[in-house]
C-alpha cells in the first residue's frame, strides 16, 4: 500500500455492520479504496457486496461503522449526500426513469443546474460527455427506447455529469456481451487514469483478474481478505470467495437423443408494448436434450417463454408438444399435456408469495387426487406430500403454516423446480434458473436439470449466463431482437462467437 | 351577438369550470408526485367554509382566499403524513379525508350563536372589467367578462405547465411520480418532493372550494359545491395529467352543468326534458370519458404516473 498522509485514500470503510430482518448482510466489513484504481469487490451472490456498495452510495445507512472520503469522516443520509461528496453508483437494476429522456435523467437531481431546464443544452452536454468517454448515446431518446447496454452507458454518464470521483459499478457485465464488456473495461481504465476510483463488483474471476488493480473478497457478509490482483491466482480467489473448492456439475455428452418433443415453428409474439418481440422463431427440442437459448436480456426471452407456456398469445405460428398441437390450448391444458415452466420471477409468477410452502408445492397438482377428492381439498395430502418433497428437494428454512416468501432465493428456486419435476413433464422451459443463487443452490438446480435430461425430458434453457448455458446445454441457439441468429452444438461454442451473435452480427453475413 | 344563447352558455361554463380548474390542477400536481389524494371533495369544502368565514368576519376577499388555501393545505397535510411518512393505503386515507372534510365543513357552518349557514357573503368576486372592453364583440365577454379568480386560474395553468415540463423542480416531481427509487438514487429527496406537492394540491383544492362560496353561490349553505371534488378527480384522468388540458376539460364540464338552464330558456320542446335528467349530464359525461379513455390500449398512452398510489420505502429489498 502506498497511502501516506499526503494522499489520503479515496474511501475508507471501517467496521461496517448492516442487518436486514435479522440477517447480517454486512458484518464488521473493512474496505479501503485507493485513488486512481479499479478495485474489485468479489463475492458470491448474497455475500453482502451490494449492501456494502449501497451503504457507500448513501442508499442504506449502516447500523454501525465509520466511513471516510478523502480522509474526512462522512455520514450519508441519502444518495444526495453521497453524490455531493463525489460518490455515485450504477445499480444492478438501473435507476433510470424510463419515461424521461437521457438528457432529463442526467439533469435529474443535479444541484448545479439552472431552475429553467434547457433541453437542447442538456442534450449537447450529454452527447459531448459520451464522446469523450467512449459512451455514445442518443441524448434525446427516452430510456425505455434504449437497449440494456445503452442504459448502462447513461448510468455511467449520469455519474460523470456530476463529476463523481468514486464510481461504484454493481455487476456491470452481467447484462453485457463479452465484446461490450471489453468496451466498458476500456472506459473504466480511462476513468482510473484520470484519477477517479472505481469499485467493480463481480463474481466472475476472469473479469476481476483482467480489469482490477486490487481485490477485496467478501463471504457471508464478512471481509475475507484483500490482495493486489497481480499477486492473486484465480483458484485462490475462488477458494476465498466460496470457502471450499468447488466443482459445478456439467453435462456429459449423450448419444441417445430421441424424437422431437417440443416443436416450435415460425412463432411471432408481441411484447407488453404491442411491439413484435418474437419475430418468427423456429426450433426443436428432442427427448433427453437440453437446448440453450443465449441472448442479451430483452431480446424476446420473456415473450418466447410466455408464448410457449400459454401465458401470452401467439400472433402466428404453431407449437407442438410430443406431436400434439398445443398452439391454442389454455395454460392448464398445456400443463396437463406435460409442459413444465420455471419463470424468471420466482415470487409472483412462479410461486404464490402468501401461500405456505406445502400449498405452493401442490399449486399445479391440487385439482386432482390425492390433493382433492370430489372437489374438496385433502389437508393430509398437502402435508404428507409437502413433507416428502421438502426433504427430497432439500428445501431449507420451511416453517409450517408460514408463507413461502420468507424463504431465501435458493430455497424458493429448489421448491419451484421441485414442483415442476413432480409433475413429470415431457418438456421443461426454464428461464435463468440459477440467477442470484448461491453456489450450493446453483449446484442443486443444475443437477436437477441434468437429471431430468437423463430421464428423457426435453429441456429449453433460456438464460443470460453463458457459463450456465455452456455447462448444461447440448445445443445452443442465439437470439437477437426476437430472431434466432445462430445455432451450434455446445462443443463448437466459444464466448467470443456467442458474444458476436448476441450483439446481432450474423455469421457469414458480410 | 354577445347576448346570444351560445355566448351566455360559454361564459357561464367558464364560471362553472373555474373551481374545477383549481382542484384538477391541484390533483394533477399531487398525483404527479405519485400520491393519489381522493380527498379533493373534503379539501374543497374546507376551503369553501374557511374562505367564506374569513371574508364574512373581516370583509376582505384576499383574506378569504388566503384562509381557503391554508385550510385546503392543512387538510391535505393529514393525507401527506399518512401516505408518505406512514406509507398507509392512499385510497383509504384519501376517502377518509373526503368524508372528514365534508363533515367538518358542514359542522363549522352551523356552530356558534350566529352560525354562517344562510348568510350571504359580505364581499363577492365581481367581474374585473367594465365598459367598452366587455362590449367588444366576441372577445369582450370571453376574455374580459370575468372576475379576478378566472384570470388566476389561467395563470395557475400556465405556471403549472411550465413548472412541470421546463424546470428542474418539475423534472424532480415527474421523476418521483414515475420512479421514486431512481429519483432518490439521483439525489432527489422523495419525501420532501411528495410533501410539497401534496400540500400544493390541497391549497389549490381549497382555492377551488372558495370560488363557490365567494363567487358562484356567495351564500353559505350546507353543501355549496355539489360533487365538484369528485368530478375533479375524473378530470385529472380526462386531462391525462396535463395542466392546460385540465382547463378545457373543466370548461367542458362547466358547459355540461349549464346545459339544463340553457335548454329551459329555449322553450318547447326542449324545456320538457326533465331537469333531473339533465343535471345527470356531467356525471354521465364523466363516466363515458373514463370508459373511452381508460379502456384497451389507450390507457397505456394516457400518461398516469407509474408509481401512483404506491408507497415508497427506500430499504425495501
Amino acid at each position: 500500500m502506498t497511502s501516506d498522509a499526503a494522499t489520503p485514500l479515496a474511501a475508507e470503510l471501517i467496521g461496517i455492520d448492516k442487518e436486514f430482518y435479522g440477517v447480517k448482510a454486512n458484518d464488521n466489513v473493512n474496505f479501503l479504496l485507493e485513488r486512481g484504481q479499479v478495485h474489485a469487490l468479489l463475492g458470491e451472490n448474497g455475500a453482502g457486496k451490494s449492501t456494502l456498495c449501497s451503504i457507500l452510495a448513501g442508499l442504506y445507512r449502516p447500523d454501525s461503522g465509520e466511513m471516510h472520503i478523502s480522509g474526512a469522516p462522512v455520514l450519508f443520509k441519502s444518495p444526495k449526500d453521497a453524490l455531493a461528496a463525489g460518490v455515485g453508483m450504477v445499480y444492478q437494476h438501473f435507476r433510470l426513469v424510463a419515461n424521461l429522456t437521457v438528457a432529463e435523467n442526467l439533469a435529474l437531481g443535479h444541484p448545479g443546474l439552472d431552475v429553467r431546464l434547457n433541453q437542447k443544452e442538456l442534450q449537447q452536454a450529454a452527447t459531448e460527455l459520451g464522446q469523450r468517454y467512449g459512451l455514445p448515446v442518443d441524448a434525446s431518446a427516452r430510456i425505455w427506447q434504449l437497449s440494456v447496454g445503452e442504459q448502462q452507458r447513461v448510468e455511467i454518464l449520469k455519474l460523470l455529469y456530476r463529476d463523481a470521483q468514486i464510481l461504484i459499478l454493481d455487476e456491470p457485465t452481467a447484462v453485457l456481451t463479452p465484446q461490450e464488456s471489453k468496451v466498458l473495461f476500456k472506459t473504466m481504465r480511462q476513468l482510473a487514469e484520470e484519477g477517479r476510483s472505481i469499485i467493480f463488483v463481480s463474481h466472475k474471476l476472469d473479469e476481476v483478474k483482467q480489469i482490477s488493480d486490487q481485490v477485496t473478497v467478501l463471504r457471508d457478509g464478512k471481509t475475507v481478505g484483500g490482495v493486489a490482483t497481480a499477486d492473486a491466482e484465480p483458484k485462490d480467489l475462488a477458494r476465498m470467495m466460496v470457502g471450499r473448492d468447488l466443482e459445478l456439475p456439467t453435462r456429459k455428452p449423450s448419444e441417445d437423443i430421441g424424437s422431437v418433443m417440443l416443436g416450435v415453428s415460425d412463432i411471432h409474439v408481441q411484447s407488453d408494448r404491442g411491439l413484435e418481440a418474437v419475430r418468427g422463431m423456429t426450433l426443436d427440442v428432442h427427448e433427453g436434450e437440453v437446448v440453450g437459448i443465449a441472448g442479451v436480456s430483452g431480446n424476446g426471452q420473456r415473450e418466447l417463454a410466455q408464448g410457449l407456456v400459454g401465458l401470452r398469445p401467439l400472433t402466428s405460428g404453431s407449437v407442438e408438444l410430443d406431436g400434439v398441437d398445443i398452439t391454442h390450448m389454455s395454460v392448464l391444458s398445456r400443463i396437463r399435456a406435460g409442459c413444465g415452466y420455471v419463470p424468471q420471477s420466482r415470487l409472483g409468477m412462479g410461486l404464490a408469495p402468501g401461500l405456505t410452502t406445502e400449498e405452493n408445492l401442490a399449486l399445479k397438482a391440487f385439482r386432482r387426487p390425492p390433493y382433492s377428492k370430489s372437489r374438496r381439498l385433502v389437508a393430509s395430502a398437502f402435508r404428507d406430500n409437502g413433507e416428502r418433497e421438502i426433504k427430497e428437494y432439500d428445501i431449507r428454512g420451511v416453517r409450517p403454516g408460514l408463507p413461502i416468501r420468507l424463504l431465501s432465493g435458493g430455497n424458493l428456486q429448489k421448491a419451484l423446480v421441485g414442483r415442476e419435476v413432480e409433475m413429470s413433464p415431457k418438456v421443461m422451459i426454464l428461464r435463468s434458473p440459477t440467477r442470484g443463487l448461491d453456489v450450493g443452490a446453483t449446484e442443486a438446480v443444475r443437477n436437477q436439470i441434468l437429471e431430468q435430461r437423463e430421464k428423457g425430458v426435453a429441456v429449453l434453457l433460456i438464460s443470460e449466463d453463458l457459463d450456465e448455458l455452456m455447462a448444461l446445454s447440448d445445443r445452443l441457439l442465439v437470439i437477437y431482437e426476437g430472431e434466432v441468429v445462430g445455432e451450434m452444438p455446445t462443443e463448437d461454442a466459444t464466448a467470443e462467437r456467442l458474444g458476436l451473435l448476441m450483439a446481432g452480427q450474423r455469421e457469414g453475413a458480410s | 351577438m354577445n347576448d346570444s344563447l351560445l355566448m351566455l352558455t360559454v361564459v357561464a361554463a367558464i364560471g362553472l369550470g373555474t373551481p374545477l380548474i383549481f382542484a384538477t390542477i391541484g390533483e394533477i400536481i399531487t398525483e404527479r408526485s405519485g400520491i393519489l389524494n381522493l380527498g379533493v371533495q373534503g379539501m374543497m369544502l374546507m376551503g369553501a367554509v374557511a374562505g367564506f368565514w374569513a371574508t364574512f368576519t373581516t370583509g376582505s376577499l384576499l383574506l378569504g382566499v388566503l384562509a381557503a388555501v391554508v385550510a385546503g393545505a392543512a387538510l391535505s397535510s393529514i393525507h401527506a403524513f399518512t401516505s408518505i411518512t406512514l406509507r398507509a393505503n392512499q385510497i383509504v386515507s384519501g376517502l377518509a379525508l373526503a368524508i372528514f372534510g365534508a363533515g367538518l365543513a358542514s359542522f363549522l357552518g352551523k356552530i356558534g350563536n350566529d352560525p354562517l349557514v344562510g348568510n350571504p357573503s359580505r364581499e363577492v368576486f365581481e367581474p374585473l372589467f367594465t365598459g367598452w372592453l366587455v362590449d367588444l364583440p366576441l372577445v369582450g365577454p370571453l376574455l374580459f367578462g370575468h372576475d379576478l379568480l378566472v384570470y388566476v386560474s389561467w395563470l395557475v395553468a400556465g405556471i403549472a405547465s411550465y413548472y412541470l415540463f421546463h424546470t428542474r423542480m418539475g423534472l424532480s416531481l415527474r421523476a418521483v411520480g414515475e420512479d421514486p427509487a431512481s429519483a432518490e438514487a439521483a439525489g432527489v429527496n422523495v419525501s420532501k418532493v411528495r410533501y410539497v406537492h401534496v400540500l400544493t394540491g390541497g391549497a389549490l383544492a381549497g382555492l377551488g372550494g372558495a370560488y363557490f362560496s365567494l363567487a358562484l353561490v356567495p351564500t353559505w349553505q350546507d353543501d355549496p359545491i355539489g360533487a365538484a371534488g369528485w368530478i375533479a378527480i375524473a378530470l385529472v384522468i380526462l386531462s391525462s395529467w396535463r395542466p392546460w388540458r385540465a382547463v378545457f376539460a373543466a370548461y367542458l364540464f362547466g358547459a355540461a352543468s349549464r346545459v339544463q338552464f340553457t335548454l329551459q330558456t329555449l322553450g318547447e320542446p326542449w324545456s320538457d326534458i326533465p331537469s333531473t335528467l339533465l343535471s345527470m349530464l356531467p356525471f354521465v359525461l364523466a363516466i363515458i370519458a373514463m370508459i373511452v379513455l381508460t379502456s384497451g390500449k389507450r390507457a397505456r398512452y394516457l400518461g398516469a404516473p407509474a408509481a401512483l398510489a404506491i408507497p415508497y420505502f427506500r430499504e425495501e429489498r
